[in-house]
């Protein structure tokens, strides 16, 4: 193969950044998405936090083809080597931020990605009310849960994904926390080795 | 090479995109079409279940072929083949066509059927194995390698991001259409 249709994961950002002119648009269009669910559930934030993760179930069951076919990749051997693909290859292609993978439990079926920085939440603050209910339940990012977990059931990982801490609420970082339950072996496509 | 078909499969073996994109075939009906989806599914899978044991000779050269593909991708960010398709049916070559299997992993299968491989007059005996690891006849099959990762990059943008299509059913996509044409034609 010719080596002009192979992209490096920078390259890769810059195309898809060129094909929608102006990545502050789609920071801005989450912005509104989310306080829009906020009116139209009335503040339910659990509420707003589920319609969120569904959103990104969709979006990540169809973003996994586009992730393969940029990038090639192959079957991770190990969940270690998932961890290192979603961090240094999938958020680096389409958010080109590469979260710190740490935390993992002895067993090796968790662990945690740290988002030093996060492109959907570049403009915003939490409004203070006096009860602070919305820095306690709303996790304003909790799309990207839905998008991992929808994009690794898609290549057969059965994974829960979910924040524990979040820079908007007053966290010291941004954390979300991956647990594989299960590697789905009899959906694996016949044909791999 | 020309290619004369071009389908798509989704992981039950359902046909969800058929195009003509060259006239020269015998016309199928879009049953036949079915049942030809069908089938190569069947004969894909178990393909891969009849492939040899590997022999203890072999297996020296498979620890390098299984090193792990994906070092070099997490560690550089360069793209790969993304076909996963390593023990199912690949290839079908016969006197008047050829069909070419690439598989993804998500199970999607891509299927074009192409003229056949060219007629090659004066082959050079192959003396230096190494330096020439790949044939003459073999130069098909490469090409078509580059056909199928446009064909995926196609289909995850002008039908996966077309948010009113409905996962694994059939893609009724004009535009997607259009771009298989201009890139298969």
């Amino acid at each position: 193969m010719s080596k002009t249709t192979r992209y490096s994961g920078d390259e890769m950002w810059k195309n898809n950044v060129e094909k929608i002119q102006n990545s502050e648009l789609f920071t801005l269009t989450y912005g509104s998405v989310v306080s829009q669910l906020c009116r139209d559930f009335n503040n339910n934030y659990q509420e707003v936090n589920q319609q969120l993760d569904r959103m990104g179930y969709n979006i990540g069951m169809r973003l996994i083809e586009e992730f393969l076919a940029k990038t090639g990749a192959q079957r991770c051997q190990t969940f270690k080597e998932t961890a290192e693909m979603i961090s240094k290859v999938g958020f680096k292609i389409f958010l080109n931020i590469q979260p710190t993978v740490t935390n993992w439990t002895q067993d090796g079926k968790t662990f945690s990605l740290v988002l030093n920085e996060n492109p959907l939440a570049d403009f915003v603050e939490l409004p203070m009310g006096p009860d602070n209910r919305i820095c306690r339940d709303l996790w304003y990012s909790q799309v990207l849960c839905g998008v991992l977990r929808g994009a690794l059931q898609m290549v057969q990982l059965d994974v829960d994904v979910w924040f524990v801490k979040d820079v908007l609420r007053g966290d010291d970082q941004t954390e979300l926390r991956l647990r594989l339950n299960k590697f789905l072996k009899d959906e694996v496509p016949a044909g791999e080795d | 090479m020309k290619v004369y078909s071009c389908l798509i499969l989704n992981k039950a073996g359902g046909l969800i995109y058929q195009n003509n994109v060259n006239p020269g075939l015998n016309s199928l009906s879009s049953n036949d079409f079915l049942v030809l989806a069908g089938t190569l599914h069947g004969v894909h899978a178990i393909a891969s279940k009849i492939k040899p044991i590997p022999s203890q000779a072999k297996d020296d050269i498979g620890v390098t072929n299984t090193h792990n593909t994906n070092t070099n991708l997490i560690a550089t960010g360069k793209s790969q083949n993304a076909n996963s398709n390593q023990s199912g049916l690949q290839t079908i070559e016969t006197d008047f066509f050829n069909l070419y299997i690439f598989q993804t992993l998500t199970g999607l299968k891509f299927v074009i059927v192409t003229s056949p491989n060219p007629v090659v007059h004066n082959l050079q005996p192959m003396n230096d194995f190494k330096s020439i690891s790949r044939g003459e006849l073999q130069k098909q099959y490469d090409s078509t390698v580059k056909l199928f990762r446009q064909l995926y990059l196609l289909f995850s943008d002008f039908v996966m991001k077309d948010p009113f299509y409905s996962l694994d059913m059939p893609v009724k996509s004009s535009l997607f259409d259009m771009r298989v044409k201009e890139l298969l034609v």
